[in-house]
């Protein structure tokens, strides 16, 4: 029966997983919506450049992401000093810290859902609000944004999904403390690392897998419907 | 009345052209695809700016290049109904109508939601979702939600270009009423005559970019231009008058075109007004008066130009200050040495003559500001 149930640290990784993954998507999401918009609307100077920093963290070894993240917000770093001495706050080694790492992780997957759902509303709509009066916030918060609301979601859903399995990133700039920073993945690598650990990292595996089978039936689940409800 | 002069260049395209539309009446631009009627379209509702030009609708100055004057769409009051509806997807058909009536800003509601439910029939579709629509339908209510924004310029850019022949059927009825009912001035774009025939009272003719010709669609459909941008299917002439006598078991209209009466196997009620074509390919050129004859017109004529097209001739013949055009082969010209101040009969089969109630803006009572000075129009 023990070998089945979760220990109560067991519990705390993935309530904590679950914490930091919905951090992450909270900071990525509005920073994520608006690079979207920029960069499938809008045509500036140095916008290739910005789109292959987006997705910089998609094909860099997260390791080398949690390094920089540590070079900027260690508590030497340029940003990190800075956010020590204003607001006291400290990024490394904290829950925050670890939210953060993901959410660089996961950044660009928010905005590739995002982006090609708002490449799929036709700039003729927005148009047509022009000539019947709409100013553009007024445009954007009443036709654009709500016809992004299928990428919102869908890209929400990945996001948190791929969150609650971030590892490098997170070990590298947040470490691997129990309760503060160690989250699923972590407390797995933790418990493959301890002597008769096995039966604890396979209960951890199979939650795992569980949360991710849930994510993506969530995203499938909601893309479906709201096909429905515009009926494409 | 709206003055427009704009003129822009793109890579392969060149842009440069004048026009004005009388208000209250309907302006068609009418031309071949690509000669620049979306152009004007998004120049006129300011989706596109112009690198020089001068727009001024109703004495307000909306475009200037000569003195910065710009104003933004969102300001212009030009409602826009395009081809492909452009309904909102994820509102439904009330909250699409009432998108532009709930952004008026201060500006006059003459137009009120009842009226343009019942003027377009939408009262049975205001619950659905926009996906749930026919192309007609969302036609209607793209219309719908236009009038409503209460614009000062109704724009139509193609509105039954996508539609096929059954829902365009369904549609232009509402658009006459609205043309009859509204008092808005109306842009018309459109590659079909037909439509052009039916809805307008002046056409400015496009081709690469320039005005080709533009006047009152009687005018127009004698200008050789028309002939060759939309061939021999446009071939006509158009008669405006009023009905004086219909005859319920012929089934004969009698029309007054100036001094010309023509008979027209057309239902009407006597003092209506109507419209009428006459192909020039249906009517028949006679040097005598023919005595025993099916046609139910054969009307005096003189020749006052010949027009020589590919394969035929086009004969302009004048009948009281009336155009009227025949089509004939060259050996039938030869032959009856048909040429200029010759005096001859037209024979115009009532059936051949198609004719639509048009009762011409100008007409209507009560004379407002911007209603034109009468005997502009037929």
């Amino acid at each position: 029966m023990s070998s089945v149930a979760l220990s109560p640290s067991e519990w705390q990784a993935f309530w904590l997983s679950l914490d930091v993954a919905a951090r992450s998507v909270l900071f990525s999401l509005p920073v994520a919506i608006v690079v979207a918009w920029l960069l499938a609307r809008r045509r500036f100077l140095g916008r290739t450049v910005v789109d292959a920093f987006v997705h910089l963290p998609l094909v860099l070894p997260p390791v080398v992401v949690g390094y920089f993240l540590l070079l900027l917000f260690g508590t030497r770093g340029p940003i990190g000093s800075w956010l020590k001495s204003t607001f006291d706050l400290q990024l490394v080694f904290t829950t925050a810290g670890a939210a953060l790492a993901t959410a660089v992780m996961s950044f660009p997957l928010v905005v590739r859902a995002i982006r090609l759902s708002i490449e799929n509303i036709d700039p003729g709509l927005e148009d047509v609000a022009r000539t019947l009066g709409a100013r553009a916030l007024d445009r954007f918060l009443t036709i654009t944004l709500p016809l992004m609301t299928p990428g919102i979601l869908v890209g929400t859903v990945v996001a948190f999904s791929a969150s609650l399995g971030e590892f490098g990133a997170v070990i590298t700039f947040a470490s691997n403390i129990p309760g503060e920073t160690q989250t699923l993945p972590l407390a797995l690598y933790t418990a493959l690392q301890t002597p008769n650990g096995d039966v604890a990292a396979a209960r951890l595996a199979v939650l795992s897998v569980g949360l991710g089978l849930a994510g993506l039936l969530a995203s499938e689940w909601i893309a479906r419907a709201l096909r429905r409800r515009f009926g494409r | 009345m709206l003055e427009f002069q704009a003129s822009l260049r793109r890579e392969a395209f060149k842009l440069n052209l004048e026009f004005s539309a009388p208000a209250p009446s309907v302006t068609a631009l009418f031309g071949r695809s690509g000669a620049g009627k979306s152009t004007v379209v998004a120049l006129l509702a300011g989706l596109l700016k112009p690198e020089r030009g001068r727009i001024v609708l109703e004495e307000q100055v909306l475009f200037d290049s000569a003195t910065g004057v710009n104003a933004p769409a969102e300001e212009r009051a030009i409602a826009c109904v395009f081809q492909d509806a452009r309904l909102f997807p994820h509102l439904d058909v009330r909250a699409n109508l009432r998108y532009g009536q709930h952004r008026v800003r201060g500006r006059p509601t003459p137009i009120s939601e009842a009226e343009i439910v019942e003027l377009l029939g939408l009262a049975r579709l205001l619950e659905r979702r926009v996906h749930e629509l026919s192309g007609g339908e969302k036609q209607r209510v793209s219309l719908g939600r236009a009038l409503l924004a209460q614009p000062r310029l109704l724009l139509l850019d193609e509105p039954l270009a996508s539609l096929d022949a059954a829902r365009r059927d369904e549609v232009l009825p509402y658009l006459e009423r609205l043309r009859d009912e509204i008092r808005i001035p109306i842009v018309y774009v459109s590659h079909s005559f037909d439509e052009v025939l039916r809805l307008a009272e002046h056409v400015v003719l496009l081709e690469h970019g320039e005005v080709l010709a533009s006047g009152p669609v009687a005018r127009i459909c004698l200008e050789p231009a028309l002939h060759a941008i939309a061939g021999e299917g446009v071939m006509g002439s158009v008669l405006e008058g009023s009905v004086v006598n219909y005859d319920t078991d012929e089934g004969l209209a009698t029309v007054k075109c100036g001094q010309l009466s023509l008979r027209v196997a057309v239902a009407a009620a006597p003092r209506e007004r109507l419209r009428i074509f006459v192909p020039a390919g249906d009517v028949v050129i006679a040097l005598n008066e023919v005595k025993e004859v099916s046609t139910r017109n054969v009307i005096p004529v003189e020749i006052v130009r010949l027009e020589p097209l590919e394969g035929s001739v086009l004969l302009h013949l004048e009948v009281g200050g009336r155009a009227l055009l025949a089509r004939v082969t060259h050996s039938a010209v030869r032959e009856l040495r048909l040429a200029e101040e010759v005096r001859c009969y037209a024979l115009v089969k009532a059936v051949a003559a198609q004719g639509r109630r048009f009762p011409g803006r100008g007409d209507r009572a009560p004379a407002g500001p911007g209603n034109q000075a009468p005997g502009e129009r037929t």
